[in-house]
């Protein structure tokens, strides 16, 4: 549905294309200053936005930093505030509407909607907070000719079939370790625990509430399984994150993996790996998870955010800006840096592992104030029960009481 | 000195550290009182190119009005240091109560965050100093007795450890170990097994920092003891030779307690370094099987993306107690031997 969504908006792209070249910047002589990661998607957007409408501001600026998420909350609070916009994912956004950083759009969206793609804004309590324009997600990488040697016919579809998959490739004596994952001790378990979670339709929190609920049955199965996949993962598999697993798959030591999308271009491309490994890697849906009928991965998205505490004149100057960067062509241009939720995007094969991810209806990343908590509790907690040390149902008590513990210090229980 | 001149003399000092030193820690330690604020939370929906949830956001006003009410947050006392995530006197006493062996009430000792900390901490510390302290004199020793020629580059090597950023030295180190790198591989074909792992097993992590630590500081040890030798008096090294003390009797009768006053200083310094350890537990990634008292306050400030700056506060000012407690035995030491060469 997304891709037809898509095609359709391509065409719709074609007719906006001529608008593009008098891109609409809004009030002239502004100061835009934005905060923002740094992976080329990013920069794709932000370039565009600078060849349009820099001329028209007095001032251009864009700090691309993988700290972004460390220093956003503070670089917003002052007034005017460092930034006058960050690009951000479900995650952040969250994590800056704590403490009302980030200001509802709705007027602007008003205003500019014809040169918003639909099915883009993202709306809480009936505000726009942010405009989004690439999706991401975890799915399955596969290699098809080492399945194949091991006997497995298709691309495994759930976590019962990796397992087996592994097993087989095991059992053949193709590969100790077939499977690579991102483990490493911190946010990446805890998202490996989310993912999973949420394909067992799990649910974070008591509904309305900061209660967290999570040492129950679909817990301690979501733990389950993430034992017996480490079980086929490199014995190194806690300190791996996604630079590791990648060189893993490049390398061609890994048969089977869960990674994010954002690395499938990078696996693809003609660099650091070899033909063998590339021409045989399959992208395809996150796996789902004990007879879930959803992919269990988290769905993100990265889009436009902007700032309370700057002026209206400069807050309209910065998403008019932004806004103009999100052209059918920029997206041709840089077709295989993301899964794009715009105009113009024709989905390759890097694409196919996320796109199957939202077609399957895969949950998004819970928007919720106090998941930062939660996820910080179970990267620190979960390990022990990896290494063996500790029963699931004690790994589980111990997240709730990690978290109930800081928690209560940030104020969201009593 | 008079008292007048002697003041005039510390003032900048003095006022440097109040600035610099002492404020901060009384902020961090008032901080460290104060829980946030109650969030206000609103039952609403999200929507996006996913579709709708429902889910809860916070009412910034609502919440910002209690700021402005008390804009340190709540009074939250002491409290915030005897929660699980600190010394946990509740889980500690039912831990206590609940199980027969020591063994038992152990396992749920280093199950606590804090504490699991401080036995790396003290590990790593009672580990590294005495080691460091025994090979920097005997590095400093042998330089010490090499042909002038050789004295400057043995020197410059003996130093190269220190010249590099800990960040970067450790993950260069890292890299080694990893199973694919120079290190790893060796001992996975020595042993034979090739599914051994440095970093997988909890005792060759531990094994690991504490190496790294030594070969890291070993260099401030080496060339403190190296400038101390350049002192020892020639004639006390001629008596004792004359007295027909070997090479062995002269080092521990007449360099070492020579070289004793130096020793304290360097003790202190590494005690106070080695309590302190960080950037190894970073960059070897080795959170999995070890963490130390300055990485919980790291994680606490960075992890959830909302700092716990009470957590945070509670943690450094217990690795403070922490320091003064480790070092008294070598203050009072210092301040007996001052007062007896004063008088």
């Amino acid at each position: 549905m997304l891709l037809k969504r898509l095609a359709a908006a391509s065409l719709f792209a074609g007719l906006m294309g001529s608008a593009a070249f008098a891109a609409n910047c809004g009030p002239e002589g502004q100061s835009i200053r934005i905060l923002a990661s740094d992976f080329p998607a990013i920069h794709a957007v932000v370039n565009a936005a600078r060849a349009n409408c820099a001329d028209a501001a007095a001032e251009f600026t864009a700090n691309h930093t993988t700290e972004a998420r460390q220093i956003m909350n503070a670089a917003l609070t002052p007034n005017p505030a460092e930034y006058t916009s960050v690009i951000l994912a479900n995650a952040t956004l969250t994590q800056l509407m704590n403490d009302g950083l980030v200001r509802p759009l709705n007027d602007l969206v008003e205003k500019y909607k014809d040169s918003i793609p639909p099915n883009v804004l993202i709306t809480i309590d009936g505000n726009v907070m942010a405009v989004a324009f690439m999706a991401n997600s975890q799915h399955l990488f596969s290699r098809k000719d080492i399945l194949e040697q091991a006997g497995v016919d298709s691309i495994p579809a759930s976590y019962e079939e990796v397992l087996e998959a592994a097993e087989k490739i095991r059992a053949a004596g193709i590969m100790e370790h077939p499977i690579a994952m991102n483990l490493q001790t911190g946010w990446n378990v805890g998202e490996v625990f989310n993912m999973i979670y949420l394909g067992h339709g799990g649910e974070f929190f008591a509904p309305g509430s900061a209660e967290p609920s999570i040492n129950n049955e679909q817990g301690i199965a979501t733990l389950e399984t993430m034992k017996a996949l480490a079980e086929y993962a490199h014995p190194d598999h806690l300190t791996h994150a996604s630079n590791e697993t990648q060189g893993l798959w490049e390398s061609g030591q890994a048969a089977l993996a869960v990674m994010w999308g954002s690395r499938g271009a990078p696996i693809l491309d003609d660099e650091g790996s070899t033909e063998e490994v590339t021409s045989n890697t399959v992208l395809s849906a996150a796996p789902t998870v004990g007879g879930g009928s959803i992919p269990a991965a988290t769905l993100w998205w990265d889009g436009i955010s902007i700032a309370s505490n700057v002026s209206d004149e400069e807050a309209e100057a910065t998403f008019a800006a932004l806004i103009s960067g999100l052209t059918p062509e920029m997206v041709a241009e840089n077709n295989d840096d993301a899964v794009w939720l715009l105009p113009g995007f024709e989905p390759g094969p890097a694409a196919a592992g996320v796109a199957g991810t939202v077609q399957g209806g895969a949950r998004p990343y819970p928007m919720i104030p106090q998941i930062g908590l939660l996820h910080a509790a179970l990267g620190s907690e979960l390990t022990d029960f990896l290494k063996g040390g500790e029963s699931a149902e004690q790994a589980l008590s111990d997240v709730e009481t990690a978290y109930r513990t800081s928690a209560k210090e940030a104020g969201f229980l009593k | 000195m008079k008292h007048r001149t002697f003041f005039w003399f510390i003032l900048p000092t003095l006022s440097a550290m109040i600035l610099f030193i002492a404020l901060p820690i009384v902020s961090v330690f008032i901080q460290s009182l104060f829980v946030e604020h109650e969030q206000v939370l609103v039952v609403s929906e999200s929507c996006g190119p996913f579709g709708c949830t429902p889910t809860t956001t916070v009412d910034t006003a609502a919440t910002a009005a209690l700021q402005e009410e008390q804009p340190l947050g709540r009074y939250n006392g002491l409290n915030t240091y005897i929660n699980r995530s600190h010394l946990a006197f509740v889980e500690v006493g039912e831990a206590w109560r609940s199980t027969e062996t020591f063994g038992a009430f152990w396992k749920q000792i280093i199950n606590l965050p804090f504490y699991r900390a401080l036995i790396f901490t003290l590990t790593y510390t009672a580990v590294v100093t005495p080691v460091v302290i025994a090979l920097g004199l005997a590095i400093a020793v042998g330089v010490n007795n090499l042909p002038r020629i050789l004295k400057g580059p043995s020197i410059f090597i003996s130093l190269l450890p220190f010249l590099v950023t800990p960040l970067v030295g450790s993950l260069i180190l890292f890299w080694m170990v990893d199973s694919d790198g120079v290190i790893g591989a060796t001992i996975q074909r020595i042993f034979n097994d090739p599914s051994l792992s440095l970093k997988a097993s909890t005792a060759l992590t531990w094994t690991m920092l504490i190496v790294y630590g030594v070969w890291h500081t070993l260099p401030f040890s080496f060339i403190t003891f190296y400038a101390g030798l350049q002192t020892v008096p020639e004639d006390t090294m001629e008596a004792a030779m004359i007295d027909g003390a070997s090479k062995w009797q002269r080092m521990i009768h007449v360099v070492v307690p020579h070289l004793a006053p130096l020793m304290s200083f360097v003790t202190l310094m590494l005690l106070m370094d080695n309590f302190r350890v960080f950037e190894p537990i970073v960059s070897f990634k080795a959170e999995a099987h070890a963490t130390s008292l300055s990485w919980i306050i790291y994680n606490d400030l960075r992890e959830s993306g909302n700092p716990l700056y009470g957590s945070a506060g509670a943690t450094s000012m217990m690795t403070i107690i922490g320091v003064v407690i480790l070092l008294t035995p070598v203050l009072i030491r210092t301040w007996r031997d001052f007062n007896r060469k004063a008088h």
